[in-house]
């Protein structure tokens, strides 16, 4: 067995190493290397050693490590070699077919409102168009165009009813109930984790740890934990260390030090070609009009604009998520999304109601356009992905809607039991909140020092927790409805729930 | 490996049950594969391939043809190689269901050279699979096995100088010479092969994508 991991990591080894050569790091590290050789303290005897020094104390090793961390957490470890493509996209045969019969629904519904509305799905905008919108481009919020007729291809409950549905045929799925149907709407076995193994896994979530959320709160004296907390994160920053960013926030990010701990932990540096390639797409957008545009309009109107807290942002969500449509780096990502592209040669993201809500709460962090464009583009392609594909992998959609049920069965299984009974079954409710990952459900502290453990842990799995820490919290009231109306109306207000208390009392101080 | 797989029979699974397999209701845990070799070449065992089928845990036990191997009776006695491996590490769930597994010599528990027959013991406790079995079984024999005809150890005389002075005096470039400067484009070309990048070269348009009306399904 102690080869199998040997062979394992020369084979990660080499696969980041593939990723990374011809990367600009790549090229300035060259560069960096063939500089040193005028410096006094590289004698040529020990070219190799005093070369790996020189890097190392200037802090280029720091970057590659970041690097090599990012690459890591992004793609997945590697498979087996006899495994095709299709198997690293998603190993189960049968969700495969069902991410592509739902990929088939959505194109066809797309299809049939192009040829509905006679628009095609791109054009060239003419020149005069091109100076109008470069002239508007940081107030497309005014523009008022006519999208009474477009409709959003999806929403969350269409996609919930598409999950529900999900059959594994070598499982024994009979029509009796019996001990192998679950009880709740999701019927896959997945594995996922019990409260155990998850007290194990957010153990720095623990009663005896500080958090932000908790101990920054107005009673308790900074010295204990805040300020310390502070300043080890200003020290983290300093070192730019990725691993130990992700490590920190953990416990949640200071304010002052979020925009920057987030960057460091994505790997984003806004180097200068990265602000050239967000040009190049911005000068897409100007010279070509997508049908996509339209439903991002139609969805930002829709959602964020309506939206106490984000409607300020309305302009930059547009300037992000124009660009997001014709971004082909995205492309990437499908060799380990379980969803595939449509054949077109423009990217196929196809938005969904509630799309625009990944991206306001960025809007509070990262005011340049650029910056924040590529802070959302590494989000998507690490964990918003997940929420909308269907997949087996633990942070999917499927696996976070299952493990908010079981965990809701082991652990107020009279709560379960009665809103089942009265045809509110729990996932109906909660999935909503979980494909959105809380935003725009939650105030927008509470809901960054949420994103803040997502970021920490490099998992979703606490967006299914923090779902039946709330069940939990409002357990009296939904114990007293007779309709799932009633259910979700007690669950409709979650804007003034505190996030870290909830999941604190949920995994480490409920008596089971 | 440099070697393709193996040349053999695999048979399809066979459950092992009490009673009557049609009547009876209770599924079988338990199913063998086996798997036979050619008589005539005993394989030496490099590696074992296969893509898992809901199979929970897996042994395998061998047959050689080797003299201490036969027992008493005459008949070849069967080894077990390989004890319960886990597949599936909780065979309720999905997790390694349909995973690639590779075995290589050095993780079996025996000697697997001369091997004329193999058997594959798979068990699946959990009730709710209807089916459970291994595909694109591959054996894989060790490189060590291949032949080598006499006459590649046969190496030919090298040339000697005199022939190389006649051949410049003709006006037939220096042999030397040439071959270093093609050896020095092979390593070139080696080298571009070699740095082969998965980074992105950059954007490129293609002439006429932006101009469509429909999206295709395949």
């Amino acid at each position: 067995m102690m080869l199998e991991q040997d062979t394992g990591l020369s084979l990660a080894i080499a696969q980041i190493v593939q990723r990374l050569k011809g990367s600009s790091l790549h090229s300035q590290l060259e560069r960096q290397a063939r500089g040193s050789l005028h410096k006094p303290e590289i004698k040529l005897e020990s070219l190799k050693e005093d070369i790996k020094e020189f890097l190392k104390t200037s802090g280029w090793e720091k970057r590659l490590q970041n690097a090599v961390y990012s690459e890591l957490n992004v793609f997945p470890s590697p498979c087996h070699p006899a495994a095709p493509p299709e198997h690293i996209k998603e190993p189960l045969v049968y969700m495969r077919k069902a991410q592509g019969s739902w990929e088939k629904r959505i194109l066809k519904s797309l299809n049939s409102m192009c040829t509905e509305l006679s628009i095609p799905l791109a054009r060239k905008r003419p020149i005069g168009e091109q100076k109008e919108l470069l002239n508007k481009w940081n107030e497309m919020g005014t523009d008022e165009p006519d999208l009474t007729l477009f409709r959003p291809v999806y929403a969350p409950k269409d996609f919930l009813e598409v999950l529900m549905n999900l059959r594994n045929p070598n499982y024994e799925n009979g029509d009796q109930p019996s001990f192998r149907n679950h009880l709740g709407l999701i019927q896959v076995p997945l594995k996922v984790k019990d409260i155990p193994e998850l007290k194990d896994y957010f153990s720095e979530l623990g009663l005896n740890t500080g958090q932000l959320g908790i101990d920054d709160s107005t009673e308790v004296p900074p010295e204990l934990f805040e300020n310390e907390h502070i300043r080890v994160g200003q020290t983290v920053l300093t070192e730019q260390d990725s691993a130990a960013a992700q490590q920190y926030v953990r416990q949640g990010c200071p304010t002052a030090l979020r925009a920057e701990l987030w960057a460091l932990i994505l790997n984003i540096s806004n180097q200068p070609e990265d602000i050239l390639y967000y040009e190049q797409l911005k000068s897409n957008v100007i010279q070509h009009d997508l049908l996509v545009d339209s439903l991002i309009y139609k969805d930002v109107k829709l959602t964020a604009s309506n939206d106490d807290y984000y409607f300020v942002f309305e302009d930059y969500l547009y300037q992000v998520l124009l660009c997001f449509s014709r971004d082909t780096s995205v492309l990437e990502h499908f060799s380990y999304n379980s969803a595939t592209p449509p054949k077109s040669y423009i990217r196929g993201v196809i938005p969904f109601h509630g799309f625009s809500m990944y991206v306001a709460p960025l809007c509070f962090l990262y005011h340049e356009p650029s910056k924040l464009y590529q802070i959302f583009r590494e989000m998507y392609v690490r964990f918003f992905f997940r929420l909308h594909s269907i997949s087996s992998h633990p942070s999917g959609i499927v696996s976070l809607c299952l493990l908010f049920e079981t965990l809701l069965q082991t652990h107020l299984p009279q709560l379960f039991y009665h809103l089942r009974e009265i045809g509110a079954q729990p996932l109906r409710i909660s999935f909503k909140w979980m494909v959105r990952a809380f935003s725009g459900y939650l105030a927008t502290d509470q809901l960054l020092l949420l994103w803040d453990r997502i970021l920490g842990y490099n998992s979703l799995e606490i967006l299914a927790v923090l779902a039946a820490a709330v069940f939990a919290f409002r357990a009296v009231n939904l114990m007293e409805v007779t309709s799932l109306a009633a259910a979700e109306a007690v669950l409709a207000d979650l804007s003034t729930l505190k996030v870290m208390p909830l999941l604190q009392i949920f995994l480490f101080a409920t008596v089971t | 490996m440099a070697t393709g797989p193996a040349p053999c029979t695999v048979r399809s699974p066979v459950a092992l049950q009490v009673g009557d397999v049609k009547t009876d209701l209770a599924r079988p845990g338990v199913a063998v594969i086996d798997v036979a070799l050619p008589s005539a070449q005993p394989l030496d065992l490099q590696e074992i391939i296969f893509k898992n089928s809901y199979t929970a845990f897996l042994t395998v036990r061998v047959q050689r043809c080797r003299p201490c191997d036969v027992g008493r009776d005459g008949a070849r006695k069967w080894v077990t190689c390989l004890w319960n491996h886990c597949l599936m590490p909780s065979p309720h769930t999905e997790a390694g269901s349909q995973d690639y597994f590779s075995l290589s010599r050095h993780q079996l528990l025996c000697d697997v050279d001369q091997v004329t027959a193999m058997r594959l013991i798979l068990r699946q406790p959990s009730p709710f699979w209807l089916h459970f079995t291994l595909e694109e079984l591959l054996l894989y024999p060790s490189a060590l096995q291949t032949d080598f005809p006499s006459w590649l150890s046969y190496l030919a005389p090298s040339r000697t100088p005199i022939s190389i002075t006649i051949a410049c005096l003709q006006g037939v470039p220096d042999p030397e010479k040439v071959s270093t400067e093609v050896q020095q484009l092979w390593v070139l070309t080696e080298m571009i092969r070699a740095n082969q990048t998965a980074a992105r070269i950059g954007r490129f348009d293609v002439d006429g994508c932006y101009d469509i009306n429909l999206l295709s399904y395949t």
